[in-house]
């Protein structure tokens, strides 16, 4: 019996201009990061959308569980005096 | 139960206030289904799709015109692999996708088995099967699956050129000779109701229909869709002189949109069910072309395993 499969899967970034940051595009299926990187290239930078490309394999992406969502990110539900929003100035006082 | 329904109802909620549903979001298994097999249709469609086009590669007539028409087929390789991936976040496999096209049991869009006979029709296919294509996948952009909403963004952005594309092809025939005229007429003729069937069967008699609406995997009906699609094409025919086959076609002043005969189902279902005359060559292409890269899956898989090896020496 021969082996026989499409590769791993790999998640695509792209930076549209120096200076921006990396953003998701897509995936792919590739059995080395120098094919994966080609196509790349081939899949998301046919009408030059880009200047970088970042791939990660996708297993070794560590995400936050969206079912745990709720309790995971509620440390930050009660602390709305980090934003600027939460302070009263005084009338007049303007630039700050 | 219990559960299940108060998560069905939660879920309902989100759908109605227009929130994205993720990959590992909970989903009813029917809203999994539904979608595997939409999103995989349309991946094999996009797919299956270049081999009528590529039947016209080596012959388009000139340098120009078979650079754009391999660019435009190399974006349809593309728009498969986005709506591959899409449907893969669904937890079936590639393999799966592919074995499942090649053993019949998943289908295509049945307007790909009609043949290619001359270059007009090459033009006929950008203007009136990519035309019909966008109206539905501009719709699709809103589906509420957010990779599948997703992979329709990028690709609406790359539609648009294949329309012109073909439509140019089909203005350069109506404005040459009697003889190239004629060529335009004749693939009007013969793609205009596939290229209308590609919206399926009328909201009555379509299965999926209500259950994908509410769900929004799909925003507008099959009906609707398809006037839309008629009503924006025809003045780009008329334009060029050229007669769409349907002589009850003409505008109502009444529903401000076209009237048009009954649609000719039995040809659609027998079309469908793979009784048209490609369906059995576009599969087998593909499969062989499939079975012919094993060799190189093979060598891919042993050079990938060399490697790993080799960083786990070093
Ligand atoms: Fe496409
Ligand atoms: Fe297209």
């Amino acid at each position: 019996m021969s082996k026989d499969n499409q590769g791993d899967l790999w998640e695509v970034f792209i930076q549209p201009k120096a200076g921006r940051p990396h953003k998701h595009v897509g995936s792919l299926h590739a059995y080395d990061k120098e094919m994966a990187m080609k196509s790349a290239r081939d899949l998301y930078t046919r009408r030059q959308e880009g200047v970088g490309i970042w791939i990660v394999k996708a297993e070794e992406i560590i995400s936050s569980q969206a079912a745990d969502a709720e309790s995971f990110f509620d440390p930050a539900d009660d602390k709305i005096y980090r934003h600027p929003t939460f302070y009263e100035l005084p009338d007049g006082i303007k630039h700050i | 139960m219990m559960e299940d329904s108060k998560k069905l109802e939660e879920f309902q909620a989100k759908i109605d206030a227009d929130v994205k549903i993720e990959p590992k979001d909970w989903m009813p298994e029917k809203y999994r289904q539904n979608l595997i097999r939409q999103i995989s249709q349309h991946a094999h469609s996009e797919i299956i799709g270049m081999q009528p086009e590529g039947n016209w590669l080596t012959r388009a007539p000139s340098l120009r015109s078979k650079k754009i028409l391999m660019a435009k087929i190399q974006d349809e390789a593309g728009h498969g692999l986005y709506l591959y991936c899409a449907a893969e976040t669904l937890g079936v496999k590639r393999e799966q996708f592919l074995k499942w096209l090649h053993d019949g049991v998943a289908k295509y869009s049945s307007v790909f088995n009609y043949p290619t006979l001359s270059w007009a029709d090459i033009g006929a296919i950008g203007w009136l099967v990519d035309g019909a294509a966008i109206v539905n996948q501009v719709s699709l952009q809103g589906t509420s699956y957010g990779p599948y909403s997703r992979a329709m963004v990028k690709i609406c952005k790359e539609e648009s050129f294949h329309q012109r594309q073909g439509y140019e092809i089909i203005v350069n025939l109506a404005n040459g000779t009697k003889e190239q005229k004629q060529m335009a007429q004749d693939a009007l003729d013969r793609w205009w109701w596939p290229s209308i069937m590609m919206f399926g069967p009328h909201d009555a008699d379509s299965a999926h229909s209500n259950q994908s609406l509410k769900w929004k995997i799909k925003r507008e009906s099959n009906d609707e869709l398809r006037q839309r699609y008629i009503d924006k094409t025809i003045h780009q025919g008329e334009h060029l002189g050229l007669t769409f086959p349907d002589e009850n076609l003409k505008w109502n002043d009444k529903t401000k949109h076209y009237d048009y005969s009954p649609i000719d189902w039995d040809e659609f279902w027998n079309v469908v069910k793979g009784n048209g005359p490609g369906n059995k060559a576009r599969l087998a292409h593909h499969t062989k072309a499939h079975n012919d890269g094993a060799w190189v899956r093979e060598a891919a898989i042993a050079f990938q395993e060399k490697q790993k090896l080799k960083s786990k020496i070093a």
